[in-house]
């Protein structure tokens, strides 16, 4: 049962490549959560087969509640993007269609630790002293 | 989302949520999403469309350094 083609596979495949240190992602879900949550599992789950770097670990909001809370998620499905450290990369909702390009790209980055950003940006991101939440709203098609 | 997550990945201050306007219906009004892509940042500047790397670092800066939309 797979939720990915054969396609997918080998561009996901190629795109890990270039993979160099350890990604973790990790699923908040819940039992009674909609179906998107069971699908989430099962895509982050296939796409985590691709590659040896890459681990998944499945949380429940309400169980791990402390968890859910230090990365502050709060609502379900949601996905945390981990490398060497949590970067604060988050997907809310099946990062499917246009968003799975998104998560993987999100894996290499943050397995690499090199985001591809000029060097004046990367200079003033530097020099940021508070915190800067970005949300994104998407949808899959 | 491609610009924001690499942007996470630069900055231990930046947080990058992506977040699937249809299946978040509420969060999505509250945001007043209309179109996609739609970006806010701290909750005090927002646009709609990718923009250029250039732009976006302009949108975050002035969303830490005061101004809005």
């Amino acid at each position: 049962m797979g939720i990915l083609t054969d396609r997918d596979r080998e561009a996901v495949k190629r795109e890990f490549e270039k993979l160099t240190g350890p990604v973790k992602v990790i699923v908040f879900s819940q039992e009674l959560g909609s179906e998107t949550c069971q699908q989430t599992e099962w895509l982050v789950k296939e796409v985590a087969e691709l590659t040896d770097k890459a681990s998944v670990e499945v949380l429940n909001l309400i169980l791990d509640r402390e968890k859910a809370e230090a990365y502050g998620v709060d609502r379900v499905p949601a996905v945390v993007v981990e490398g060497a450290k949590d970067y604060g990369i988050r997907f809310f909702g099946i990062p499917a269609g246009y968003e799975f390009t998104n998560l993987i790209d999100a894996m290499v980055v943050a397995s690499t630790g090199t985001p591809a950003l000029s060097e004046e940006t990367r200079a003033a991101l530097g020099g940021l002293t508070s915190p800067v939440h970005i949300k994104v709203f998407t949808t899959p098609t | 989302m491609r610009l924001a997550q690499h942007m996470a990945v630069a900055s231990d201050q930046v947080r990058a949520d992506c977040i699937e306007a249809n299946e978040f219906p509420e969060w999505s009004q509250q945001y007043r999403v209309m179109a996609v892509p739609k970006v806010v940042i701290n909750d005090r500047v927002q646009f709609e469309g990718a923009l250029p790397e250039r732009d976006f670092l302009s949108a975050v800066l002035r969303a830490v350094n005061g101004g809005g939309t």
